[in-house]
């Protein structure tokens, strides 16, 4: 404890407290920091009469505003379906053909099945629908349940190999590893690649075209071609789901991979899919 | 005998420790009883070669004990690094996902390992280390209880190694900032219970007549931290030799217990304590008396009554009721002018020493610390406006936000302390290199405004681009496109993490070579421009 004492440099007197020579001043608050600070304890009081903010025993006072974040919400939404709800009427109404015809309803209809894409299929099929391996590319015109409006519809609404849903799309590929020798493999495998005028070693790809027209043109065609009612891709477009190299479609032979997707029929609602389809249908090559 | 009974104690704990490998209900918990064996058992076999049986000259009552302040000053250097080190690396792999390594290293496992190292770790120890530096010195007391301080030491290192350990082994309760699982947390309470009796006993045992102020802080940090870690923990264990409990809370209350906790983790941890930091160094380093005494009253109460109300401005727009919304976010304004009575007081403390800041890195360090302290505390009230907050809130702003909060004040102010520590606990007439101290200035102010800058566009950004719908009402972007767009940011954040990183290494070079008794030869800083600016004749 030492004796109050006034500070040279400020002018100002000690409290006459030490602690490690370290000393205090006595100055007061400062004004614009006093009254800060009552301004925001007033602001805080009005706010809290304003807004819903007391507890009571069973709720809370709810404020002179009447404010409420989850009215709030959905007058917001409800809002929002009010501005599109001729739109969407229109559509619940009409077919994925009709909707396609009207050049207004195609325009909305496109903006909303974009925005549905966004959340739900962005995470497959990519931002750009670009697809990605083991997911279709939706820009390009190869299409393996048909490209047609209804198509589309069909696959989004009930989904491909999805066993939740009775009218999802089935197919699958045998697995040729208890068929054929590895050797043949690779022989159909290189007749395969040579369909769409990738290199293939000549002589394997003409021991393959036996084994190709025996084993594989029930589904792919004589001429691998497809075919759209099985969910066969067509193997002369030099579009592959699972890869392009050689090894790669010699695996998918052996043992092919399935790929699922969801049926969305059921989670987005019947008006939502029309957009999609409309949406994807018009991403390039829509039929 | 010496370390008799801490050999016995230290070897059951390893034999317990066994024992919880043997019978281990799940695997995790198993690798994590073979870590803490291994740990205890070194401990006892460092323990046992220590030992000797002359007897033991009594300790001098009058004396400090500074050797476990020491040790302090070391870990909280070592554990600073490894938590800079560990953000960088995190922040690397959120910009370059190919860096996450599975299982032990992927971003999910090193995030805690990252907040707590530099929260717990590396702030924890420079709290323990100043405030039983300080509080001998301005109560004129020992430490009270003996080797209790010691205890505390290594109790909280051996807490800090548990809960890293455990992260990356993918132990966790999954509460931010409190994500070890019951029996570590068992372990912090035992260990926080023996430093407040350190604390509380070595202030009832004072020579002075008055508390300081930097104690009422101080204590406020120790008696709340306590109270937090407790309530926030209440969790039922699935197994007692198990790593699994579930969470005494449910639902929204589960959800409003963590944010009472995290955001006072925030107040409690740090800003009150290193509030009390500031008020005993800036006052000795700059040679000069607090500011305002009737400052630093009202606002100590102020912000500790204030503060811990303020948690539910985390939870606006969830499930939280709106009144409980309303009421954090009013109690975070009106927390804006008491938290600035701290700056206030800080930097007014410095009136008649501003001099100093071109010839001291020390004092400059707390002046930048003071002021990233000022714009975090502007800052945090403004994002607790609702409607601030529904753009900010889940974007990289609030990211942005703690770590100004975090790099400038905590860092700052903590990184001041230990230089001025160093050369006073290894009675050194001064630092291996002042000049060091300036470039570790420059280099985490740099890596401050890089990486915050960086963080404020992309949180904005993020948070205009989730909000983005067309004139009908339709989302703009998808989620993965705002990821993307986030990427140069990152980068850039990587980048501004690194320079702190570098400034950190500088400081432990310094400190390193202080401690070995080394000086660097070097010009006193601000000796030539002093020399230049002579007033006019």
């Amino acid at each position: 404890m030492s004796e109050k004492q006034i500070d040279e440099v400020s002018g100002v007197s000690t409290t006459g407290h030490e602690w490690d020579g370290i000393k205090e001043l006595d100055n007061p608050m400062p004004r614009w920091w006093l009254w800060t600070f009552y301004a925001t304890v007033v602001w805080a009081l009005a706010y809290a009469i304003a807004f819903p903010a007391w507890p009571l025993i069973n709720s809370a006072t709810t404020g002179l505003l009447g404010y409420s974040s989850r009215a709030d919400v959905k007058n917001e939404l409800a809002a929002v379906e009010a501005a599109k709800a001729d739109y969407v009427a229109e559509i619940a109404a009409k077919s994925v053909e009709e909707i396609l015809a009207d050049e207004n309803l195609r325009t909305f209809a496109t903006a909303a099945g974009s925005a549905t894409f966004k959340v739900n299929c962005v995470q497959c099929h990519g931002s750009g629908a670009e697809g990605g391996p083991g997911y279709p590319n939706l820009n390009d015109d190869e299409w393996l349940w048909g490209g047609d409006i209804e198509s589309i519809r069909q696959s989004i609404a009930h989904g491909i190999r999805y066993s939740e849903d009775a009218d999802t799309r089935v197919s699958e590929m045998p697995a040729f590893r208890d068929v054929l020798q590895p050797g043949e493999i690779q022989q159909v495998a290189a007749f395969a690649a040579s369909l769409s005028g990738m290199n293939a070693d000549a002589e394997m790809a003409a021991a393959g075209k036996p084994l190709f027209e025996q084993n594989c043109a029930a589904c792919h065609g004589e001429s691998g071609n497809g075919n759209r009612e099985m969910g066969a891709p067509d193997l002369t477009d030099a579009i592959w789901l699972y890869g392009s190299s050689q090894a790669e479609i010699a695996a998918q032979i052996r043992s092919p991979k399935h790929g699922v997707m969801p049926a969305w029929g059921g989670r987005l609602g019947d008006v939502a899919v029309k957009e999609l389809s409309v949406f994807v249908h018009s991403l390039g090559g829509g039929e | 005998m010496r370390f008799g009974t801490e050999i016995v104690a230290v070897g059951l704990f390893a034999f317990a420790a066994l024992m919880g490998v043997a019978f281990a209900a799940d695997e995790p918990f198993r690798q994590h009883m073979w870590v803490l064996f291994f740990v205890l058992t070194a401990a006892t076999v460092v323990l046992i070669r220590r030992t000797s049986f002359a007897p033991a000259a009594p300790a001098d009552p009058s004396a400090y004990l500074d050797e476990p302040i020491r040790y302090g000053v070391i870990a909280t250097v070592f554990w600073g690094v490894v938590g800079f080190l560990a953000g960088v690396v995190i922040a690397a792999q959120l910009a370059w996902p190919d860096l996450n390594v599975e299982p032990w290293f992927n971003f999910g496992r090193l995030r805690p390992l990252h907040t707590s190292a530099v929260i717990f770790a590396f702030g924890g120890n420079a709290l323990i280390a100043t405030s039983f530096y300080v509080v001998q010195r301005t109560c004129r007391a020992r430490l009270f209880g003996g080797n209790l301080a010691w205890f505390v030491f290594w109790g909280y290192q051996l807490f800090i190694v548990m809960a890293a350990t455990g992260y990356l082994l993918g132990i966790t309760q999954s509460r931010e900032y409190a994500e070890p699982e019951w029996y570590v947390d068992l372990l912090l309470t035992v260990v926080w219970v023996a430093y407040l009796v350190v604390f509380l006993g070595t202030i009832l045992r004072r020579r002075e007549p008055h508390i300081y102020v930097a104690n009422w802080f101080y204590l406020s940090f120790i008696i709340t931290i306590a109270m937090l870690h407790v309530i926030n923990n209440l969790a039922i264990p699935a197994s007692f030799l198990g790593s699994k409990s579930y969470s005494a809370f449910s639902g929204v209350q589960d959800a409003v217990t963590q944010w009472w906790y995290g955001h006072n983790a925030v107040a409690f941890f740090l800003t009150i304590p290193f509030l009390a930091m500031m008020y005993y160094f800036v006052p000795k380093q700059a040679d000069r008396p607090v500011y305002s005494y009737r400052l630093s009253i009202v606002h100590f109460w102020s912000i500790i009554f204030l503060y811990i109300w303020a948690g539910p401005h985390h939870l606006h727009y969830t499930a939280l009721p709106d009144w409980a919304q309303t009421l954090g976010m009013v109690f975070s304004i009106m927390l804006w002018m008491p938290s600035w009575g701290g700056m206030i007081n800080g930097l007014m403390t410095l009136q008649g020493a501003w001099d100093k800041i071109r010839t001291d890195p020390i004092i400059r360090m707390m002046v930048a610390a003071i002021a990233f302290y000022g714009m975090a505390t502007f800052e945090g009230p403004m994002l607790s406006i609702k409607a601030v907050n529904s753009l900010s809130h889940y974007t990289d702003w609030t990211i942005a936000h703690v770590h100004a909060g975090a790099l400038g004040w905590n860092g700052m102010i903590s990184f001041a302390a230990v230089y001025y520590l160093a050369p006073k606990l290894w009675n050194r007439e001064r630092l291996y290199s002042v000049r060091m101290v300036n470039w570790h200035f420059w280099l985490a102010t740099l890596g401050i405004v890089l990486y915050a800058a960086a963080m404020w566009v992309a949180g904005i950004q993020q948070g205009l681009m989730w909000r983005e719908y067309d004139e009908q009402g339709f989302l703009v972007y998808s989620f993965a496109e705002t990821v993307a767009a986030m990427l140069p940011y990152y980068v850039m954040r990587t980048f501004g993490g690194a320079l702190y990183l570098a400034g950190g290494i500088v400081m432990a070079f310094n400190i390193t070579m202080t401690i070995l008794g080394y000086q660097r030869e070097e010009a006193s800083i601000g000796a030539r421009a002093s020399v230049a600016l002579q007033p006019a004749e």
